[in-house]
């Protein structure tokens, strides 16, 4: 064969071999579903973006992303400026675009987006739209339960909590004792029992920081069970003597109490002698109670 | 014939083991997926899924930088070294030169890809080993998961993929940069090939202008079309064998006819 003959034929065989790969492509793509990694919208700061950007090294940057994340959380829960934790939603958000499967991303960083000021930017709506995120991409059980959670400790919204949790436990390897959790959300919502209950579900969670945040919202039930004890020594003493007492001392050295009230952390509880309000002290490293939590 | 090709293809393995360029890259890698494991103690949570990640993108992006350093001066140094003249004089056809020199670079990447595969696995060991329990449960798929093997070979077929395009060019082209420049700017509009193909979603354009873009994107060596299963793999999720099947045989089809190309512009090449 003559080199023009040759490159002839190796030129018809390049179109018929290019247009032959990009038909295997094609079945390929049109029978096996795999879910996009992005929206496909345009705009700035954006998973999209980024993902483009990164070409196929999204899951490493969807790593750096998540490492991001952590250390803004942390940086900005020991900041004092205005706009603080301001950039943790977008950080999460990229890095659950960049790899929708990141589980610990969409859990751990719904606990973010939830804890209270001032540990935490007390966004439970931006929670709850992470998590629906990770439910829209990837579902498990993991995620409608944690939405019940956010409205159950969060928003106080225990008729919502209630259907999350029911919702949870009609999805594939959900255990069994979510069923009940909803009957009893659903029929005494923002009992402490309850809350409980869930709390030591999650300090059996394989992942530390999940566990940690369990462990300090059932400090925070501790505290609340102490505060209304002292509510209710303040209310017989009040009865007895006519007043109140001026400071918690008072209580000591009227021997009602042997010592001067601590919260779980071994701070004193603060005491309004005006309102008689009892509250945890500024300076109390448990953050802030949850606010309607019934003592049934 | 499959001896010629096999002696060219030994040639070109034993030439580039000897390149300092491929030790640098090859030392560069290991020691970054030794890294990975500092990395990991960074993160909250998930430090083995986040050596998996570095692992694997390092093994790609180091068979790249090889293809692309090794692949493009394949034929174009045989020319500035005047040695290709002494190589056809020789009873070597044109098209078995070329196929050689294919398989010579594979086999050269593909034994690299296999040292940096085996040193991401023991470091996956080392980490497994040194886990609790509570952690092992939480790891979304096993530390020395099988199934990182497919993610492998979807790398090795992108590169195999690469070394095609590299060798397209370097029969062209007697400048090594502009070679580089072409297959490197070729690669990155390869992985953004899915987004031509699908460039009629993405934004607002005339149906002719979307079509013409999309058959661009369709023509174009679709390297994005490998980077899908990575994530999968290692989030522990399922991956259709039939998927794995069809993105390797795209591999084979579309290396086969970048080197068909390179046959045909070889064979009529005129060398003074």
């Amino acid at each position: 064969m003559s080199a023009g003959k040759t490159a002839l034929a190796t030129l018809a065989a390049t179109v018929v071999l290019v247009g032959a790969a990009a038909a295997v492509l094609r079945a390929r793509d049109r029978g096996y579903y795999i879910p996009e990694p992005t929206e496909r919208l345009l705009y700035l700061r954006s998973g999209s973006t980024a993902n483009r950007v990164f070409l196929s090294f999204d899951a490493m940057a969807a790593d750096i992303y998540w490492i991001r994340s952590i250390q803004n959380y942390g940086r900005d829960r020991t900041s004092d400026r205005a706009d603080r934790f301001q950039l943790l939603y977008p950080l999460l958000d990229l890095t659950t675009t960049l790899d929708p499967y990141f589980n610990i991303a969409y859990r751990f960083g719904a606990i973010l987006l939830a804890v209270e000021e001032p540990q935490g930017p007390g966004r439970p709506d931006l929670a709850i739209k992470l998590l629906l995120k990770g439910i829209e991409k990837n579902p498990r059980w993991q995620y409608p339960y944690d939405i019940g959670f956010v409205h159950y400790w969060y928003t106080n919204d225990y008729q919502e909590a209630a259907r999350w949790f029911e919702r949870a436990a009609a999805m594939p390897g959900a255990p069994e004792w979510i069923r009940p959790l909803a009957a009893i959300t659903m029929a005494s919502g923002g009992d402490r029992q309850s809350a409980r209950r869930m709390l030591n579900e999650l300090l059996s969670s394989t992942e530390q920081y999940i566990r940690q945040t369990a462990q300090r919202d059932l400090l925070k039930l501790d505290a609340v069970d102490t505060i209304d004890r002292l509510n209710a020594v303040l209310a017989e003493f009040n009865q007895k003597n006519g007043r109140y007492p001026t400071d918690l001392d008072e209580l000591v050295r009227a021997r009602v109490l042997t010592s001067v009230p601590v919260d779980p952390t071994g701070e004193p509880f603060a005491y309004d002698p005006i309102t008689h309000a009892i509250g945890l002290s500024p300076t109390s490293k448990i953050g802030a109670l949850p606010k309607k939590m019934n003592s049934r | 014939m499959i001896g010629r090709i096999g002696l060219v293809a030994w040639h070109v393995f034993k030439e580039s083991v000897r390149d300092r360029v491929l030790y640098g890259i090859a030392g560069f890698a290991v020691l970054l997926v030794a890294a990975s494991i500092l990395v990991g103690q960074l993160t909250a949570g998930e430090d083995i899924k986040i050596i998996k990640d570095l692992g694997l993108a390092t093994i790609e992006l180091a068979g790249v930088l090889m293809t692309v350093f090794i692949g493009v001066g394949l034929v174009s140094r045989e020319i500035e070294r005047r040695s290709i003249f002494a190589l056809l004089a020789k009873p070597l056809p044109r098209w078995e030169f070329i196929v050689g020199k294919y398989v010579g670079l594979v086999l050269t990447i593909f034994v690299n890809v296999a040292a940096m595969t085996a040193a991401l696995y023991l470091m996956l060991a080392y980490m497994s080993w040194g886990a609790l329990e509570v952690e092992r449960r939480a790891w979304a798929a096993p530390a020395t998961d099988p199934r990182l093997l497919i993610a492998v070979a979807l790398i090795a077929a992108e590169l195999a993929l690469l070394t095609a395009v590299a060798l397209f060019f370097s029969t062209f082209s007697s400048s090594a940069l502009l070679s580089v420049a072409l297959t490197v700017g070729l690669f990155i509009a390869g992985l953004l090939s899915h987004d031509l193909q699908h460039f009629g979603d993405i934004v607002e354009v005339p149906h002719a202008v979307a079509t013409f873009v999309a058959a661009i994107g369709w023509s174009l060596p679709a390297f994005s079309a490998f980077s899908d299963v990575k994530n999968l793999i290692v989030q522990g999720q399922p991956v259709a064998g039939g998927y794995v099947a069809m993105t390797l045989l795209y591999a084979a089809i579309y290396s086969t006819a970048a080197i068909a190309a390179a046959v045909g512009i070889f064979s009529r090449r005129e060398f003074k």
